[in-house]
C-alpha cells in the first residue's frame, strides 16, 4: 500500500462532504480546506457533526457524498489503514494486552519501519513517559494514557494528526497543563493538527483557527480572536463565549452606523461590523465590554446606553463578578465587571444604567431562536 | 507526621489474623467436606482398586489388593491405541469447536450488541440442546446416519458414497458426535469474552496500519486469549475420557473404541476393576499434565 508520508504534514480538504444515517443527517454538504501545518479546531455541542467528520477523515466512517483528499490526493475510497493519519481517540483505546512500549511501536510494526522500539522510546520520551515503557495501559492514570495515546499517533509522523476531545476526560487542571503541552508537541513536530472539542476555552487556547460547528454546518470560521470580537450568528455568539443581545428593526442610518430603537433604546453598531443592514436584525455586545452606571451617564453617540433597570443577581466567579440587569422593554442584560474591589461595590435591587462603545456592537446575518417570525 | 500517627494507631485496631481465619475456615468448610467425601475418597478408592490383584479364589470379578502395580504396564502396552485415540479424536475435535463456535460466539457478542433480544434468542439457541438428554441426541444423530436414513440414501443415490461404505462406525461420525455434543462448552466461554470486547480498539488497529487480517491477529485474537482457552479446556477434558459417542450401540464402532468405551467395557462387562481403574487414573493423569502445560505455555496470566 502506498501511503504517502510527509514530515510537516500535509493540508486535508472535504469537498462537498455529506453524511446521512438513517433519520437524521449528520454533516450537510461540508466544504473545508485546513492547511498544512495549522492546528485546526472544530468546536461545537454534542451532536453538532464534529466527531463524524473527524471519523469521516480518519475512514472509519464513510460518506454518504463528497470527497476527502489529504496533500491533494483523494483518500474517499482508501480504508482506514491506508489513510496517512493518525488519530488520538476519545477514549485512549490503548490495546490492554501490550505494554506501553509495545501500544506506541503498533503503527511503525505494522508499516515495517526499521528499529521500531527505539522510536517508540523516542516518542515516549517526548511526553515524559519513557519510565512507563514496560507498564500497562491500566496501570497508567487517565492523563498518563492519554499522553501514551498521543505518542501512539505522534510517532508515526502522519500528515495529519486527528485529536477526538483527547482531554475531555481529564480533569480542568490536567487539561490546562495538556493543552499547553499539545501545543507545544504541535510547534515542535509541525504536523496538522485536526483538533475536536466543545470546550470553547480548549478550542481558542490552542487552535490557528477555529471553525464553529452547529446542526451538521460550520457555522463561523477563522482565528480565535476574529470569531470571539466578531460572531456573526446568534449561535456562535453565545456558543462561544456570552452575549447580550438585541433585536428590532433598523430605524436610523448613517455613513459609518445603524441603529435599531429596542424599548425607547437606541442601539448603535458600526456598519463594518453589521452583517446585515436592513429589515430587523440582531445586535449584540460581550458582557465584558459593557459597564453599569448609578446614575444616567449621558454619554455621546459614541456610546449605547440602555437603562435605568434592576440588579435581579449577582454572581461572585473569582476573577470577576456577573451582574443581571432586568431593563424593562428591553430585557435581561449582563455585565462582567473585574474584582478589583474587595466586595461587590453593589447591591442587588440598585437601579443602574448599562453602557458601551459602539464599535464593541456586533450586527448578526441572523436572529436568535424565537424571533425568526415575520 | 499526623498522618503517620493516625495509621499506626488504626493498626492496632485490626482483628487477630487467626480470628479472621477462623471465619475463613468455617466458611470454607462445606466445600472441603465436599470435596472430602465425593472426590478424595472416591479417587483414593480408585487408586487402590487400580493397584488390585486377582482374589486367591479365583471368582471372576473378585480382587484383593496386592500393589500390583503391572496392572499399569498391561493397561500401557494393551490400549496404547486407544490412549492414543482418545487424545486424537479430543484435538481434532477441540478445533473444529473452536473453529465453529469463535466466529458465532463473535456474531453474537459483537454484532448483535446492538440488538440485546435477538442476542439473548442466539444465545438460548446454543443452550438449547442441553433441553434434551445427551443420550437421546446422540441416538438421533444415529438414526439420522444410519444406512437406511435420508442422509445415506442420498449419498448412494448420487453415487457419492458405495453401498458397501458407511458413515456410522468410522472417526468421523464419532468426532462429529463429540464435537456436536461439547460445542456449546466452547461458545459459552468465548461469548463472555467477547461481549466485553472493545470494539473501539478495533478502529484504533486500523487506524494504525494494520489490516484486517492483522487487527485480527494482534488485537482480536490475544484479547479472546481467555475465552479460548478455558473454552478448548472445558471441551477438551471431557471428550478424551467419553464413553458415549465412541461406543458401538451409538456412532462408533470396534475400531473406534476410546479410553471411555474401554473403561466402560472393563467394569461393566468384563468387571476387570483394576484394568479399569488403572486406565481411569492414568487418563486423569495424562490430562492434567497436558492441562497444566497448556495453561503455563498459552500465558494466560498476561490477560488475568
Amino acid at each position: 500500500m502506498a501511503i504517502d508520508f510527509k514530515p510537516s504534514g500535509a493540508d486535508l480538504e472535504l469537498k462537498n462532504v455529506r453524511k446521512d444515517f438513517p433519520g437524521f443527517t449528520a454533516l450537510q454538504d461540508m466544504d473545508l480546506h485546513i492547511p498544512a501545518g495549522e492546528f485546526f479546531a472544530l468546536l461545537g455541542p454534542s451532536g453538532c457533526g464534529k466527531t463524524t467528520t473527524l471519523r469521516i477523515v480518519a475512514g472509519l466512517e464513510e460518506p454518504t457524498a463528497g470527497q476527502v483528499l489529504i496533500g491533494g490526493k483523494d483518500v474517499t475510497a482508501s480504508k482506514p489503514h491506508e489513510r496517512p493519519v493518525n488519530t488520538v481517540f476519545q477514549s485512549y483505546a490503548l490495546f490492554p494486552h501490550m505494554t506501553i512500549l509495545e501500544n506506541v511501536a503498533f503503527g511503525l510494526r505494522q508499516r515495517k519501519i526499521e528499529d521500531p522500539l527505539k522510536k517508540a522510546m523516542d516518542a515516549l520520551n517526548l511526553v515524559e513517559l519513557g519510565y512507563a515503557a514496560e507498564r500497562r495501559p491500566q496501570q497508567l492514570s487517565g492523563g498518563q494514557q492519554q499522553r501514551v495515546a498521543l505518542a501512539r499517533a505522534l510517532v508515526n509522523r502522519p500528515a495529519l494528526l486527528l485529536l477526538d476531545e483527547p482531554l475531555g476526560a481529564l480533569d480542568l487542571k490536567l487539561r490546562r497543563q495538556m493543552q499547553i503541552e499539545l501545543k507545544a508537541i504541535q510547534m515542535e513536530v509541525g504536523l496538522t493538527f485536526l483538533h475536536v472539542t466543545h470546550d470553547q476555552e480548549e478550542a481558542m487556547d490552542m487552535a490557528d483557527t477555529v471553525a464553529v460547528m452547529n446542526k451538521g454546518h460550520i457555522e463561523q470560521m477563522g482565528a480565535p480572536e476574529a470569531l470571539y470580537e466578531r460572531p456573526k450568528t446568534a449561535f456562535v455568539s453565545k456558543f462561544l463565549g456570552q452575549s447580550n443581545l438585541f433585536v428590532g428593526k433598523v430605524a436610523d442610518s448613517s455613513a459609518s452606523s445603524l441603529s435599531i430603537e429596542v424599548g425607547g433604546h437606541k442601539i448603535t453598531v458600526p456598519k463594518d461590523r453589521a452583517e446585515k443592514q436592513t429589515g430587523k436584525i440582531c445586535i449584540g455586545v460581550r458582557p465584558e465590554k459593557t459597564t453599569f452606571h448609578r446614575t444616567n451617564p449621558k454619554l455621546g453617540s459614541d456610546h449605547v446606553v440602555v437603562g435605568p433597570g434592576e440588579i435581579i443577581d449577582i454572581r461572585f466567579t473569582g476573577v470577576s463578578n456577573q451582574y443581571l440587569i432586568d431593563i424593562p422593554n428591553v430585557g435581561e442584560v449582563t455585565v462582567f465587571a473585574q474584582n478589583v474591589g474587595i466586595s461587590p461595590v453593589i447591591e442587588l435591587g440598585e437601579q443602574v444604567w448599562v453602557s458601551w462603545k459602539v464599535e464593541h456592537s456586533f450586527g448578526l446575518s441572523d436572529l436568535p431562536a424565537g424571533n425568526e417570525d415575520e | 507526621m499526623a498522618f503517620a500517627a493516625f495509621g499506626s494507631g488504626s493498626a492496632k485496631e485490626h482483628k487477630s489474623p487467626t480470628k479472621s481465619s477462623r471465619i475463613v475456615l468455617a466458611l470454607l468448610m462445606p466445600g472441603l467436606v465436599y470435596l472430602g467425601l465425593f472426590f478424595f475418597t472416591p479417587l483414593f478408592s480408585l487408586v487402590v482398586t487400580s493397584l488390585e490383584a486377582p482374589a486367591a479364589s479365583g471368582g471372576i470379578g473378585e480382587y484383593e489388593y496386592g500393589f500390583q502395580w503391572q496392572n499399569y504396564v498391561e493397561v500401557v502396552t494393551t490400549y496404547m491405541p486407544q490412549i492414543l485415540r482418545s487424545f486424537l479424536y479430543a484435538s481434532i475435535a477441540t478445533i473444529i469447536a473452536l473453529l465453529v463456535s469463535y466466529p458465532l460466539a463473535y456474531f453474537i457478542g459483537v454484532k448483535l450488541r446492538t440488538r440485546p433480544m435477538l442476542q439473548r434468542l442466539m444465545l438460548v439457541l446454543v443452550i438449547a440442546p442441553f433441553f434434551i438428554s445427551f443420550l437421546l441426541r446422540t441416538i438421533a444423530w444415529k438414526q439420522i446416519f444410519s444406512d437406511g436414513g435420508a442422509l445415506m440414501q442420498f449419498a448412494y443415490s448420487t453415487g457419492l458414497m458405495d453401498k458397501s461404505q458407511h458413515f456410522l462406525g468410522t472417526d468421523a461420525a464419532v468426532i462429529f458426535g463429540l464435537t456436536y455434543n461439547f460445542i456449546p462448552f466452547m461458545t459459552l466461554p468465548l461469548f463472555t469474552t467477547l461481549e466485553r470486547f472493545d470494539v473501539r480498539l478495533l478502529e484504533a488497529g486500523s487506524d494504525l496500519y494494520a489490516n484486517p487480517a492483522a487487527v485480527f491477529r494482534k488485537i482480536t485474537l490475544p484479547l479472546s486469549m481467555p475465552g479460548i482457552i478455558s473454552g478448548t479446556l472445558l471441551v477438551f477434558i471431557p471428550i478424551a475420557g467419553d464413553y458415549v459417542n465412541a461406543g458401538q450401540n451409538f456412532l462408533g464402532s470396534s475400531k473406534t473404541s476410546m479410553i471411555g468405551t474401554i473403561v466402560d467395557t472393563e467394569f461393566l462387562q468384563t468387571q476387570n476393576y483394576p484394568i479399569a481403574s488403572a486406565l481411569s487414573v492414568m487418563l486423569m493423569a495424562v490430562i492434567v499434565a497436558l492441562v497444566s502445560l497448556y495453561v503455563r505455555s498459552s500465558g494466560t496470566e498476561d490477560l488475568l
